[in-house]
């Protein structure tokens, strides 16, 4: 039965790529049908589980032996506890609600039968992802959903960029596949399986350098797949694949999956407290990384992009700091789902509206033209920046408190830099906001000389924007109600109450002050003034924040050109070493039987001096064997 | 002179004292109904031959043929279901023939070989230009001069060699007993009764007459000179043992029979005679299956001889020979392994290594084909030389796998036409994926179960030779032999290069489209590729089952 929840997208996967052009009409529905229909047995597994007591409520479900090797035991297995049954339900609803956006946003694309059956291929490899009782089976999930976001980014495949977009996607990605794959090695040799419950139950018996080796390769690959400094490279990039596939894959769904992969592993980042320092430094590293890039970026997605990032690192903090975190990672997480699938479905409409314009300095008072997308982006930025009463303000308010709770020194400055990500946020996101639906029309031309006519998208666009911003305003409550999402989680992560040295009235005081600032000092700047239509030079930090904090010219420095050297130092060794060794025993070989063909001169009287001396030869080894 | 010589219990048909009375020997017909069906189908087809119209003879043969040589086929079944190939083996004949699983799997191998021979042999549609022609691979009348009067008017009447298939089936019978026989004088006999009737067909190409009485000449002569070896080590073990009974010998080598035949007083237990003996005689096989140094009659012969003969001469000779070896090897000269076995380790490696290396060079498919059938023995000595029984059922499977390619291998060549016959030389080979991709697919097949390559029978064999060689303690000969199939595995593959990937000749040859018959063997031949190597393992086991020699 938990099979379905899989199964139903797969088959749609298949059925949309297999069946060729006669789906071509009806293929999209067929596509939402079976989304929606794995969203609905999403629910009603929801509902069974919340019939039953908390300990009780992890279902198991053993499909088949999939590796049946002896001492080695891989099987696909489903496990639907709390965890994956949050992650089900936020991937199969926000799932469905962009297939259904998608209908409008693809609706003129003559490839739109293909881009439902990658969606559909996406989503069962997340929920593989989710679902899977061992990690072999996750690693399963976690290279399916790779390969549907590499499918996605590059859908656009006659653009050069998207090309390029997404073989950086998929190589930076293959970096962290290979530390998950490490990972799973090091759990073999050190527990003898890699199925979630020996490996956890028994994490506190192996060494702590065992686990800390795991829990860093583990890190490695949730960098990868979340792009997590130092392997965020890829993510700005991917906004080149059509807009829907941004807000699920890299802002909603996919990109948490390295937050899931920690939360996971718990029990191991538990007992290896290096690995903790480490992953906790890399989310407060990529918090502001994120931010400062997504202050300076014009293009309305990659500035969402850097927003990704940064919130992402909040994530992956919480989940650095344990147990007191764990819960507030995953809460954040789904919040965080809503208001930035929200954000990015705005942004789409503005685009499908402005002539596929990108740049916010070309848009500019769009709030009187689309003002359903104005008020449902208007709640997700209000949810993001965390004003008080909507989901992001709840979810990042515990994360801050979290952070003073991790005690000491590391407390206070992980504290202050989280404060400091909440008012770049608010900075960031005013500026979006401002640039886009305020000031005065800056709308140029497209490269046809079409001019713009902004107006408000379909109904199956903005009905999903709608149902997003719902989520955006009133999920953080609801969670926080009555701590009922630590409790549902309790179970699976643990729950500690971290010892803050600031009182949570404070926190939320300080979080308040930090929103203020950062609103205000961008309304200053974007709201008041006229923006510029060609960008001003900036500061130098400006600068490098539009080239992304000069993260490519890093890797295209240091790796791509050391990589170019190393390749062809060893192109040149195989030419010379490998191909003239080759050469060499070809030519041997050659002139060797060239000789030996000599031999055979078709008289038949030297083939019978052959066979004589062959005999002679022959008979006297055989009496001297005897003789030594 | 003691009655019976030295060969203790089992009485032995060749001594027999004087004055004692001649018994009838005590045949048991049904443990040797193969052999003898066989030669008996193969008398009345000389009857046939006699009595029938011309015009009638084709199709009686062909169809005498086939019945006898299933009925044969049935024969070895229905021994191997009553347990002859196991619990119940036996010596019959008087202790001249084994009856025993190696025996009977061979032989079963032999018979099928022979039955998808007879197809090829059977084949009249091979001319492309003119499809109606009645032409097939034999000479309208061998007895006429090539390129004579005679010759010219026994095509104009559309004569045929319709002898062939009772020499076929004479040579069948010979190979059926060769791998069969337990004393010394029984496979020489064998020996013989096989390679009369081989050197004979070899010679009765219908094109390039000369080249073909040239391969059968050459061929009577070195094989000739290799029986010369043979008898002459049976001479020599004769001298040494007092007997030429197989399990008469490996006592006398194992000290086990301590009495001494006073006429042979002098010679008994000399060892040099039985080394030397026991070398002539190894040499005698090692000449058929086409080991180095005693190989350079194949290339010749093969390319000489009629296709369907090379074809059939490539499988089935080398069955019989390997069947034989194995036997002299592990059931008389078993008390000999440390002498033999350096030896065969310098045979093996050689003939792996020179079959590979000179088959590089060649630049007809023919020759090319009897070069990998040189390296392809080098292999196998791999698996006779590990003496287990793991080796035994080895070499088995390896020779089954092989026969059924190397047939369905030649079955193509026949195939492949100009105007000059069979356009064997490489170059025409060019493109020709292009023109017959399906041919030429089926050819691929071939050449990559003759490299080894995995799901093909050719891997499944090797495999088995390999891990048995190793488990047997030769390992540096697996290296080799790893090493020989690399530098095989190039000539094969360049050919399907050729084909492939090159452009077509404009003058190349065209392709035949042959009747139900070759199709049906090339399409076994397929088949067994395949299935032996996808599914190997029941006749592995098969095989396996059949690996132990009654002694």
């Amino acid at each position: 039965m938990i099979g379905l929840l899989v199964g139903a997208p797969l088959l749609g996967a298949a059925v949309l790529l297999c069946g060729g052009r006669r789906l071509d009409r009806a293929g999209h529905w067929l596509a939402c049908l079976l989304s929606g229909a794995s969203f609905v047995i999403g629910v009603l597994f929801f509902l069974d589980m919340l019939g039953r007591s908390g300990d009780d409520r992890s279902l198991h479900s053993h499909l088949w032996s999939w590796v049946p090797v002896e001492g080695f035991q891989a099987d696909v297995a489903f496990q639907l506890d709390q965890l994956s049954m949050t992650f089900v339900l936020l991937i199969t609803g926000v799932g469905t609600l962009i297939h259904i956006y998608s209908v409008g946003y693809m609706e003129h694309d003559p490839r739109r039968r293909r881009f439902f059956g990658y969606l559909n291929l996406f989503l069962a490899a997340m929920l593989l992802l989710v679902l899977a009782d061992n990690y072999l089976l996750l690693y399963v999930g976690w290279e399916g959903v790779g390969l549907a976001s590499y499918l996605l980014i590059g859908f656009w495949q006659d653009k050069p960029s998207a090309a390029a977009a997404a073989k950086k996607a998929f190589l930076v990605n293959r970096v962290g596949d290979a530390g998950l794959a490490i990972a799973i090695f090091l759990m073999f040799t050190t527990f003898g399986s890699f199925a979630f419950a020996p490996v956890l139950s028994s994490a506190t018996d192996a060494s702590e350098g065992k686990l800390t080796a795991v829990g860093l390769m583990l890190l490695l690959a949730a960098c990868g797949k979340s792009a997590q400094v130092p392997l965020q490279s890829w993510l700005g990039d991917a906004m080149e694949g059509p807009t829907p596939v941004s807000a699920l894959i890299h802002a909603a769904t996919m990109v948490t999956a390295g937050v899931y992969l920690i939360t996971r592993s718990g029990a191991i980042f538990n007992a290896a407290p290096d690995a903790q320092t480490v992953v906790v430094v890399v989310g407060a590293v990529t918090l502001l990384f994120g931010a400062i890039v997504g202050c300076a970026k014009d293009d309305i997605k990659k500035a969402l992009a850097g927003s990704t990032m940064s919130q992402i690192g909040y994530m992956i903090l919480a989940a650095g700091l344990g147990p007191i975190g764990y819960a507030f990672a995953i809460m954040h997480l789904v919040t965080h789902g809503f208001f930035k699938a929200g954000l990015f479905l705005g942004a789409g409409s503005v685009m499908h509206g402005m002539n596929d314009e990108v740049n916010m300095r070309h848009y500019g008072g769009l709030r009187k033209h689309m003002p359903v997308t104005f008020v449902t982006f208007g709640l997700g930025y209000l949810a993001i920046i965390g004003f008080p009463g909507l989901s992001g303000f709840f979810s990042k308010d515990q994360i801050i408190e979290a952070a003073f709770a991790k005690g000491g020194t590391q407390g206070w400055i992980l504290g202050a830099v989280t404060l400091l990500g909440a008012a770049i946020t608010a900075y960031y996101m005013t500026r979006v906001m401002a640039m886009t639906f305020f000031g005065e029309k800056r709308w140029k031309p497209d490269a046809e000389g079409n001019e713009p006519h902004p107006h408000e998208s379909p109904r199956s666009m903005t009905i999903p924007m709608v149902v997003l911003a719902f989520g955006s305003v009133f999920a953080g409550g609801l969670f926080k109600f009555n701590e009922s999402f630590v409790n549902w989680l309790e179970p699976v992560t643990q729950f500690e109450h971290g010892h803050s040295p600031l009182s949570a009235t404070a926190v939320t005081s300080a979080t308040v002050v930090a929103l203020v600032i950062g609103v205000g000092a961008a309304w200053l700047q974007y709201g008041r003034r006229t923006v510029p239509s060609v960008a001003p030079r900036g500061s130098l930090l400006t600068r490098a924040a539009r080239r992304d904090l000069l993260q490519d010219d890093f890797n295209h420095i240091v790796l791509v050109n050391g990589g170019t050297y190393l390749t062809r130092s060893l192109v040149y060794a195989d030419n010379k070493v490998v191909d003239g060794a080759v050469n060499g025993t070809a030519a041997t070989f050659g002139g060797l039987s060239g000789r030996l063909r000599r031999l055979q001169n078709g008289f038949a009287r030297s083939y019978a001096v052959s066979m004589f001396g062959g005999a002679a030869v022959l008979i006297a080894a055989t009496l001297l064997m005897r003789a030594v | 002179m003691s009655a019976l010589g030295s060969a203790g219990a089992v009485p032995s048909l060749w001594m027999v004292a004087e004055g004692e009375k001649l018994k009838a020997p005590d045949i048991e017909f049904s443990q040797l109904s193969p052999t003898l069906i066989v030669l008996g189908v193969a008398a009345l087809g000389i009857v046939l031959e006699a009595f029938l119209p011309r015009r009638s003879r084709y199709g009686a043969q062909v169809f005498v043929s086939l019945l006898g040589l299933a009925a044969a086929f049935a024969a070895v079944v229905a021994l191997a279901a009553t347990g002859s190939g196991g619990t119940k083996a036996q010596i019959a004949g008087m202790g001249a023939i084994a009856v025993d699983g190696p025996a009977l799997f061979l032989q079963g191998t032999i018979l099928l070989v022979a039955i998808v021979s007879v197809f090829i042999f059977a084949e009249r549609r091979l001319e492309p230009s003119a499809p109606g022609a009645q032409v097939d691979s034999f000479a309208a009348q061998p007895a006429s001069v090539p390129g004579g009067e005679g010759e010219r008017e026994a095509t104009k009447a559309g004569w045929t060699t319709t002898e062939v298939f009772p020499l076929l089936l004479f040579a069948v019978g010979g190979m059926l007993l060769f791998p069969a026989a337990n004393d010394l004088l029984t496979l020489f006999i064998a020996l013989e009764v096989f390679s009369l009737p081989l050197y004979l067909l070899c010679a009765l190409a219908r094109r390039r007459r000369l080249l073909s009485q040239e391969a059968a000449v050459k061929y009577f002569l070195l094989g000739a000179f290799s029986s010369a070896f043979l008898l002459f080590g049976t001479a020599l073990l004769y001298g040494y043992a007092g007997t030429v009974n197989y399990s008469g010998i490996a006592r006398v080598i194992s000290n086990a029979d301590a009495t001494t035949d006073p006429v042979l007083a002098q010679t008994m237990g000399n060892d040099a005679l039985l080394l030397i003996g026991g070398a002539l005689v190894i040499m005698g096989l090692l000449f058929k299956v086409g080991a180095v140094p005693f190989h350079m009659w194949t290339p010749d012969v093969y390319q000489g001889a009629p296709t369907p003969v090379t074809g059939f001469m490539a499988a089935a000779t080398k069955v019989a020979a390997f069947g034989a070896l194995l036997r002299l090897l592990y059931v008389v000269l078993p008390g000999l392994r440390w002498d033999w076995r350096p030896v065969m380790w310098g045979v093996a490696i050689l003939t792996m290594l020179a079959g590979a290396l000179v088959a590089i060079t060649q630049t007809d498919i023919k020759r090319l084909l009897a070069y990998s059938s040189i390296a392809h023995a080098g292999f196998l000595l791999a698996g006779v030389i590990a003496t287990s029984e793991d080796g035994v059922s080895s070499v088995l499977f390896y020779l089954a796998a092989y026969s059924f390619v190397t047939l369905g291998a030649f079955a193509v060549v026949t195939l492949v036409r100009d105007a000059g016959g069979e356009a064997t030389h490489l170059s025409k080979w060019a493109g020709l994926g292009r023109r017959s991709p399906l041919l030429a697919a089926v050819f691929a097949v071939f050449l990559l179960a003759f490299a080894g390559i995995p799901l093909t029978s050719g891997f499944a064999g090797k495999f088995a030779v390999f891990k048995a060689a190793a488990e047997g303690g030769a390992g540096p000969l697996v290296v080799v032999g790893v090493i020989a199939s690399a530098i095989a595995a190039f000539f094969y593959l360049r050919v399907i290069v050729l084909m492939f990937f090159s452009e077509p000749q404009a003058d190349g040859p065209s392709v035949a489209v042959p009747s139900v018959m070759t199709t049906s063997a090339i399409a076994v031949g397929v088949i067994v590729t395949i299935v032996l190597g996808v599914a190997p393992q029941y006749f592995l086991d098969l095989a396996g089952q059949a690996g132990v020699f009654v002694r």
